[in-house]
């Protein structure tokens, strides 16, 4: 007992210091990074970054280029990424947080604002990436690369893609042909947001009362869904388990690729909207070696370097100035590159603030 | 007269030696505990602290916990029905999956115990161990491929008519936990199984005449300490699994596991996620405790 | 021994080993299939596109990949020794010694490690570290992976010692062997059983945790299995499938090479 006034003190000693450290990291977010030359390099580069998202020649050519060495560590979800970001355990010097994340981020001082002059190829970039809804002045992120989310579907079930609708999944009487074969995304943003489209609302909203009629179709529909799955549904297409999937532009390119399934399966953006993602480079407050950071962007915004990244991976490149050496099969993919007019019915995830609760709990209870 | 009872005449007979020797004890105690005790003083019970304080605080809009606005929201949440569901559902899996591996798990510890040869008992054991080391997730998708609708499983399900594809089912939920989860039910039923002092059952069936009641009353009774090291190994971990329910079974409900994450994480709310572990965390603790005590007692 | 129970006992020991059987398939299945597809030219898992090593190639080139690996094994062997010799001596304490202050709260806060659900060991552990001022690295990793180690070998070496016959050790220290010498020759033997299940579970469970892990990381210190589960959300490929593969070989093989010395062992007490 004697002890117990000792150990509440420390207990809370050690919990303020935690986050007063949280504080400071936010405090600093505003004066490094002006004093970069384009080129610069001030040390070796911490590169976090998602899995297999990285040309390994590309950073091969920048340690050769600037003389520094980088170190990959990588990370499996944006949420895993801010936690680690935020707690300011690791001096990662950049990261690649996808477009909701950004706005988080830039929320919770999290990030360095850029410093242009350091870019000298920032006029690479497509004008549809230099002010995006989560960043709207681009001051402290560049897109790095971008897809959509839509359906993909076998032929057998959507003869005419051009008439392709979120009423496949929502709606019981288009449904009823392909009740059991349907997947969605296990991810309340993308799949909440999906209902909200089919409803006619921003899949941006934040009005409670939207969220739950969107929570309410879901729930509705589960009967007719066979399974949630945001990582291997192209496989289940491809085998035929699904007839109508919901995913990333990129996973059904590859996947009908390698199956040379192009024929029997088709990928596409219903009429009624769909989501355009980016994932985006920015440097974290953890970063020490700020100008390296700014020199490593500059690098993969050069026309080359940015094309050779999307031929790598096979995601669309925002900079403008690579396409000429994008392949010619990516390049003209509309899975990849959307023409015009699919273009105009996507809409940028951006950050919902504090509704991010209101999402995770409907599309709990949508599940419960 | 053996030598203990020799020693423990001479130690009567001194209570002042007797009192050293139970200090001496005590001391041999806690030092071989030290080690271990110091360690998750350290990386378990001092960072648990400060998830404790977590669970009363506010939170930023990154879900984070900020000292100050002190509440009790977290704990409020609990009386939400959506939880009691979302509770339910996993004690029931953790509790159905806990019987099943028992009953698969304990006839094949069983078997490996009493293999003659030492070296053939630890091959076995080993053997069990190492599909484990290959990836988790590739294993989870292996399953997936193997109970799809043109799976091997399909297949010899289609032509004796007994199932069609499980795939998306409460059944390929099950394999999947069994399957992730019955080495941790072997390993101690085998530790415990092998250590039987065998001459005890030859005597206990000369006693008992049948098989099964030399079992019953001999066997079953010595090995319990395997049968509820494996349980609580088993039900608690299962308890917090929703990977592989999710892949196998379709992710159309919520568990206890992607509840507490999704606080964490797109929830932002660590408070509660902090209250939701801690009443988790007091609640199986207690029921550990007072199932080693029956278990110990019914012995 | 009456005609009668000798066919039961003949028709007991053949459903046992009949389970056993069956139980080695069922453990087993899974991974044919992804030896198989590690060896299938098709890049979706599950088609079957003929024989290739493609994926075999693919994975000695991948740096990250095989960076990855390397990390994973080293942190897996450190955390298994270390939380192998904690684990074993906090069994013995709590089950050899019955008296002893705070005997009661080291057995509970054994337990906690096993009861926290993962997520919030690895929130806990991340705002610790960073507390107490540490960089995150392969270090921390290691740390917390031997943190819920330590339960879970505790908890099977003590369903070894659990009412075993004390005699034994208390015969060979009044032989006047020293403490040390006790534990080894009759101790350690007695137990050995309970110890290698519990270093093959602690072994398991770091060769797995991507949770824990992926909170707890610094630079250049990510493991195989969070380097995995990024990569299938980009993907699910044989990749993945080739150096599980090479993994199950390697296994095998220090097995039967430990198993041969084993053996050795056995013939020896046999003269």
């Amino acid at each position: 007992m004697k002890r117990a006034p000792w150990l509440l003190a420390l207990m809370l000693m050690v919990a303020g210091c935690g986050l007063s450290d949280g504080d400071n990291a936010a405090d600093g977010g505003d004066s490094p990074g002006a004093e970069c030359e384009p080129g610069q390099v001030d040390g070796d580069l911490n590169l976090y970054n998602w899995s297999e998202y990285m040309d390994p020649e590309l950073i091969a050519g920048f340690e050769q280029e600037a003389g520094v060495d980088v170190t990959e560590t990588f990370y499996d979800s944006n949420e895993t990424m801010l936690a680690q970001i935020e707690a300011g355990g690791a001096a990662y010097d950049l990261v690649v947080p996808s477009d909701y994340m950004v706005e988080t981020m830039i929320d919770a001082d999290l990030l360095i604002p850029l410093n242009r002059d350091a870019l000298s190829n920032l006029a690479n970039l497509d004008p549809d990436f230099t002010a995006p809804p989560f960043d709207p002045d681009g001051a402290y992120s560049v897109a790095y690369q971008w897809g959509t989310t839509g359906l993909g579907f076998s032929y057998d079930v959507v003869p005419d893609p051009t008439q392709l609708s979120w009423g496949l999944i929502f709606d019981p009487e288009m449904g009823a042909a392909v009740a059991g074969r349907v997947q969605m995304l296990n991810d309340e943003r993308e799949t909440l947001g999906a209902a909200l489209k089919y409803l006619g609302y921003s899949l941006n909203s934040t009005e409670p009362d939207e969220i739950n009629e969107a929570a309410e179709l879901v729930r509705e529909a589960k009967d007719r869904i066979a399974t949630f799955d945001s990582d291997a549904y192209d496989d289940l297409l491809i085998q035929g388990e699904t007839m109508v999937a919901h995913g990333y532009s990129g996973n059904f390119f590859t996947a009908f690729e390698a199956a040379d399934a192009w024929d029997s399966f088709g990928y596409g953006i219903p009429i009624e909207g769909g989501t355009a993602w980016v994932d985006n480079m920015a440097i974290p407050t953890t970063a020490q070696n700020v100008c390296t950071a700014h020199a490593f962007i500059d690098y993969l915004l050069d026309a080359e370097n940015g094309a050779a990244l999307t031929n790598f991976n096979f995601y669309a490149s925002p900079n403008a100035a690579a396409e000429e050496f994008i392949l010619a099969e990516i390049l003209e993919d509309p899975a990849i590159y959307p023409p015009p007019d699919v273009m105009d019915k996507l809409e940028f995830i951006a950050g919902v603030g504090e509704a991010s609760t209101l999402y995770a709990d409907a599309f709990v209870e949508a599940k419960s | 007269m053996t030598l203990l009872d020799e020693k423990a005449t001479v130690e009567a007979v001194n209570p002042e030696l007797e009192a050293r020797s139970v200090r001496a004890e005590a001391r041999r105690g806690l030092l071989h505990a030290l080690p271990a005790y110091v360690y998750l003083i350290v990386f378990f019970a001092l960072p648990l602290a400060i998830v404790f304080v977590f669970s009363f605080a506010s939170r930023t809009s990154t879900g984070r916990p900020v000292l100050g606005g002190w509440n009790l929201d977290g704990y409020a949440r609990l009386a939400e029905p959506v939880i009691r569901t979302i509770a339910g559902r996993s004690l029931w899996l953790a509790a159905l999956n806990t019987a099943i591996c028992l009953l698969i798990g304990y006839p094949f510890a069983y078997w490996i115990a009493t293999r003659a040869k030492a070296s053939t008992r630890n091959l076995l054991l080993v053997l069990v161990l190492i599909p484990f080391w290959s990836n988790f997730l590739v294993r989870t998708y292996a399953w997936r491929v193997l109970l799809d609708s043109d799976g091997p499983v399909t297949r010899v399900g289609e032509v004796t008519g007994l199932w069609g594809s499980m795939l998306f089912t409460q059944p390929a939920v099950f394999i999947g936990l069994l399957y992730g989860y019955l080495p941790f039910m072997v390993l101690p039923l085998y530790a415990a199984i092998e250590r039987l002092d065998w001459s005890l059952v030859e005597a206990a069936r000369d006693l008992y005449a049948t098989r099964w009641e030399a079992f019953r009353k001999v066997t079953l009774p010595l090995s319990k300490p395997g049968v509820i090291a494996g349980s609580i190994l088993v039900f608690i971990p299962s308890l917090g699994a929703y990977v592989t329910p999710d892949i196998l079974g379709g992710a159309k409900t919520t568990l206890l596991g992607n509840y507490i994450v999704t606080q964490f994480t797109s929830g932002r709310n660590w408070p509660f996620g902090a209250a939701l572990s801690f009443v988790i965390l007091t609640a199986m603790l207690l029921a550990t405790i007072a199932y080693f005590r029956s278990g110990a007692k019914t012995l | 021994m009456t005609g009668e129970e000798a066919t039961t006992r003949g028709w007991v020991n053949r459903a046992l080993a009949l389970n056993g059987w069956v139980v080695f398939l069922f453990l087993y299945a899974p991974i044919a299939v992804l030896v198989l597809f590690s060896f299938s030219a098709d890049r979706n898992v599950g088609s079957w596109g003929g024989f290739s090593m493609e994926w075999y190639q693919r994975m000695l080139a991948n740096d990250p990949l095989m960076r990855s690996l390397r990390n994973s094994l080293l942190v897996a062997l450190l955390s298994t020794l270390v939380s192998t010799v904690l684990g074993t001596a906090a069994a013995i304490a709590l089950e050899r010694y019955r008296r002893w202050a705070t005997r009661g709260v080291f057995d509970a806060l054994l337990y906690l490690p096993v009861i926290i659900p993962d997520v919030t060991m690895a929130v806990m552990l991340l705002m610790w570290f960073t507390t107490i001022g540490w960089s995150l690295s392969l270090t921390t990793i290691v740390l917390s992976h031997i943190a819920f180690n330590i339960s879970f070998v505790a908890i099977v070496v003590r369903a070894r010692l659990a009412n075993m016959d004390p005699s034994l050790e208390e015969a060979a220290a009044d032989l006047y062997a020293g403490r040390w010498r006790t534990f080894r020759r009759v101790t350690l033997p007695v137990i050995m059983p309970g110890v290698l299940g519990g270093a093959l579970l602690a072994l398991t469970l770091s060769l797995d945790d991507v949770v824990v892990t992926s909170l707890v990381q610094g630079p250049g210190s990510t493991t195989l299995p969070v380097f995995v589960f990024g990569l299938i959300k980009r993907d699910v490929t044989p990749e993945i499938n080739a150096v599980s593969t090479v993994m199950l070989a390697a296994s095998m093989v220090l097995v039967m090479v430990s198993l041969g010395f084993q053996r050795r062992g056995d013939s020896e007490r046999v003269r």
